[in-house]
């Protein structure tokens, strides 16, 4: 059945896009503030349209390519919202370095394009695609700044190791097709509910290159090596980007092909995820106290997070899996308030990375500070801030699926873990600042960064709202 | 063995040793022929399973287009070979152990058997590229419109890589070569008629 109505949020992107890029050849080098504005009102739009559609049946159209339910919808909305917000942060750190281009607006808008149709893909071979669009405008963002040699080879990098990623996930799609002989996620799931999971060799096969795909882009241990030297080498607002929009959009492929998908062959790939979540917790917050540099620290730290993600996940239950789709989008939130406190503190031809450069924060900036201070909070799980509610309904859903030994563990590393955060904060609210050259934003910045600090508050004293709708999301999808 | 197995372990055995030429080769420019001659028996490899549109397109697209522009870059980049393929030899006996550790493994799982073909393929349509075109804009038109936008981004991210505004370029400016005036290019000079030759 086609029913070509039924992507109206996509297509009205890409025309968006397809319109703001030919309006951008004819605007003066000084007006690249249309170009943003005209992203934004894209971003919000597109919002808009996805929320109209909230609610109702799960109905597929576009010959079953495409699924419209509130999963796919919740995670577009945190997408589309997460990357307006994403802009307003990334605005100064492109125009202090001297990367004002409308070109990194449209990149990025062709990434969030990407992002939904891999939220919304009813169909292996569009969430391949999907990924690749994600992909592709990603390696690019990374390499913008071109004269930049770091930028270069992490871009180089990131595409390498990129391309030997999707090759796996392909890989075990084809193999998947081989199989079952269907695309569709529905087909496959048919395929998987007739067979023996754990004796079918080729199956298992399959699901090892899947896992290991999925596992790559979250940038999973033993699947991580790319992460820290990418946020490094990129410019402070891609690496942003790429630190907290993308990870919803890779739960968004864990969930259609794990749990929809081969959703019953959980107890298959839950031993995967088991390793991969348990190695991620331990080497990234182990690591991460040994870094200086604070966006190598974020990386270190983003891999112990997307390890507590897939501990999440595999659970196989509704309860894990709307713990997970919680802890995605809050960690998404808080990654961007921390890099955005980073190009808060560059200014032009200096770029702030290493902890030297929050010392003294609080007597530059007391409320910048005291932000800073949540949004660490948050990362390192302490009350009353919501990444402690993340972390507490992760480790309730491991616990209920009987994994009590890695959710012993996964608290232990949570606390291991603190040290480096409240390292930094010790720096910021005890040592002496290097210089005191006074921090300056502008009013929409500093009106969302402190929306976005105490929302880190807000949320983690109450919870339910956002889990009521993660969880409804879940149930709505069948998951 | 039919004639049909023949030419395929034919065309099979060609592939694999130009696709290792290519690997192996230390001139670049045979790397590249080598690369062509494994599209091409690719290519022929498509026609004995009666793709032969994909065939086609392959030897039109890759051959004709992608590897001469390859060729073009060898050539006109100053590359340093020898330094790009000085871990080959030392990387080496890792890369083939694990290669061949991955080999058996997957002859292992694929020998179990499900794979089989238990029904026949369907017969080819007669006319490959109608009936590739026919489900590409109907029953694919999606995935095919995500590989367009995927195309977009790629020449965008070409552009925003390499193109560089030169100030110091030399453009041709057509309209103001055509308005331009006898008086702004030739300067008469008045100058006295010399003497020639008597006093030297």
């Amino acid at each position: 059945m086609v029913n070509i109505a039924i992507a109206t949020p996509e297509i009205f992107l890409l025309c968006t896009i397809c319109l703001i890029l030919l309006i951008d050849l004819f605007l003066k080098e000084d007006c690249r503030m249309v170009t943003y504005l005209l992203s934004q009102v894209a971003l919000l739009a597109t919002a808009l349209l996805v929320y109209s559609r909230l609610g109702g049946e799960k109905i597929t159209g576009l010959n079953d390519m495409y699924v419209r339910d509130d999963l796919g919808s919740v995670l577009k909305i945190s997408i589309l919202l997460l990357a307006a917000g994403v802009f307003v942060y990334a605005r100064k750190y492109l125009k202090d370095k001297n990367l004002w281009k409308s070109e990194f607006f449209l990149l990025a808008l062709f990434a969030v394009l990407g992002m939904m149709v891999m939220a919304s893909a009813n169909s292996l071979l569009v969430i391949y695609l999907g990924l690749e669009l994600l992909a592709l405008s990603m390696y690019t963002l990374v390499a913008f700044n071109r004269d930049d040699g770091r930028s270069s080879e992490a871009a180089m990098k990131y595409f390498v190791l990129g391309a030997i990623a999707s090759g796996l996930l392909l890989y075990g799609f084809s193999i998947l097709y081989g199989l079952s002989g269907r695309l569709d996620i529905a087909g496959v799931a048919a395929y998987v509910s007739g067979q023996q999971v754990m004796t079918n060799l080729p199956l298992l096969f399959a699901l090892v290159f899947v896992v290991a795909g999925i596992a790559f882009k979250f940038g999973a241990v033993p699947f991580h090596m790319w992460v820290p030297d990418v946020y490094q080498g990129a410019p402070t607002a891609v690496t942003m980007f790429l630190g907290s929009v993308p990870k919803v959009a890779a739960l968004a492929m864990l969930l259609r092909v794990l749990a929809e998908s081969v959703g019953l062959a959980n107890p298959a790939w839950a031993q995967m995820l088991l390793v991969f979540g348990l190695l991620s917790v331990f080497l990234g917050n182990l690591i991460a106290i040994a870094q200086f540099n604070l966006k190598r620290m974020f990386a270190y730290s983003t891999i112990a997070h997307m390890g507590f993600i897939l501990l999440g996940a595999l659970s196989g239950s509704t309860e894990g899996y709307s713990a997970a789709l919680f802890y995605t989008i809050t960690y998404a939130m808080t990654a961007a308030g921390g890099f955005a406190i980073l190009v808060l503190l560059g200014k032009e031809g200096f770029e702030a990375e290493t902890l030297d450069d929050i010392k003294g924060l609080n007597e530059r900036n007391p409320w910048y500070a005291f932000i800073m201070m949540l949004l660490l909070f948050s990362m390192a799980g302490i009350p009353p801030t919501v990444g402690f509610y993340a972390k507490l309904s992760i480790i309730q859903a491991v616990m209920q699926a009987g994994y009590l030994w890695p959710a012993v563990f996964m608290v232990v590393m949570s606390v291991i873990g603190a040290f480096y955060y409240l390292r930094a904060i010790k720096m910021m609210y005890f040592d002496k600042p290097d210089n005191s050259d006074p921090i300056n934003a502008e009013l929409d910045f500093n009106v969302l960064i402190s929306v976005n600090g105490v929302l880190m508050v807000v949320l983690g004293i109450f919870p339910s709202a956002l889990m009521g709708i993660c969880s409804a999301a879940m149930v709505a999808s069948h998951l | 063995m039919t004639f049909e197995q023949i030419i395929f372990y034919l065309f099979a055995g060609v592939l694999v040793i130009a696709a290792a030429g290519m690997v192996t080769v230390r001139n670049p420019i045979y790397a590249a022929l080598c690369l062509i001659l494994s599209f091409f028996t690719s290519a022929a490899l498509w026609l004995l399973l009666e793709a032969e549109f994909l065939g086609i397109v392959l030897v039109l697209v890759y051959v004709g287009a992608v590897m001469v522009l390859f060729l073009f870059v060898i050539m006109m980049l100053d590359l340093n070979l020898d330094l790009l393929k000085e871990g080959f030899a030392r990387y080496l006996p890792v890369g083939l152990l694990v290669a061949a550790v991955v080999a058996v493994e997957m002859i292992l799982v694929l020998q179990s058997g499900p794979f089989g073909a238990t029904q026949p393929a369907a017969p080819a349509p007669a006319n490959n590229t109608e009936a590739l075109g026919e489900i590409l804009y109907t029953d694919y038109v999606y995935p095919f419109e995500i590989a367009a936008v995927i195309l977009v981004v790629a020449i965008i991210a070409a552009i925003v890589l390499t193109l560089r505004r030169r100030p110091d370029a030399r453009k041709q400016d057509i309209s103001q070569q055509v308005q331009v005036r006898r008086e702004d290019r030739v300067r008469l000079v008045k100058m006295k008629a010399e003497r020639s030759g008597k006093e030297a």
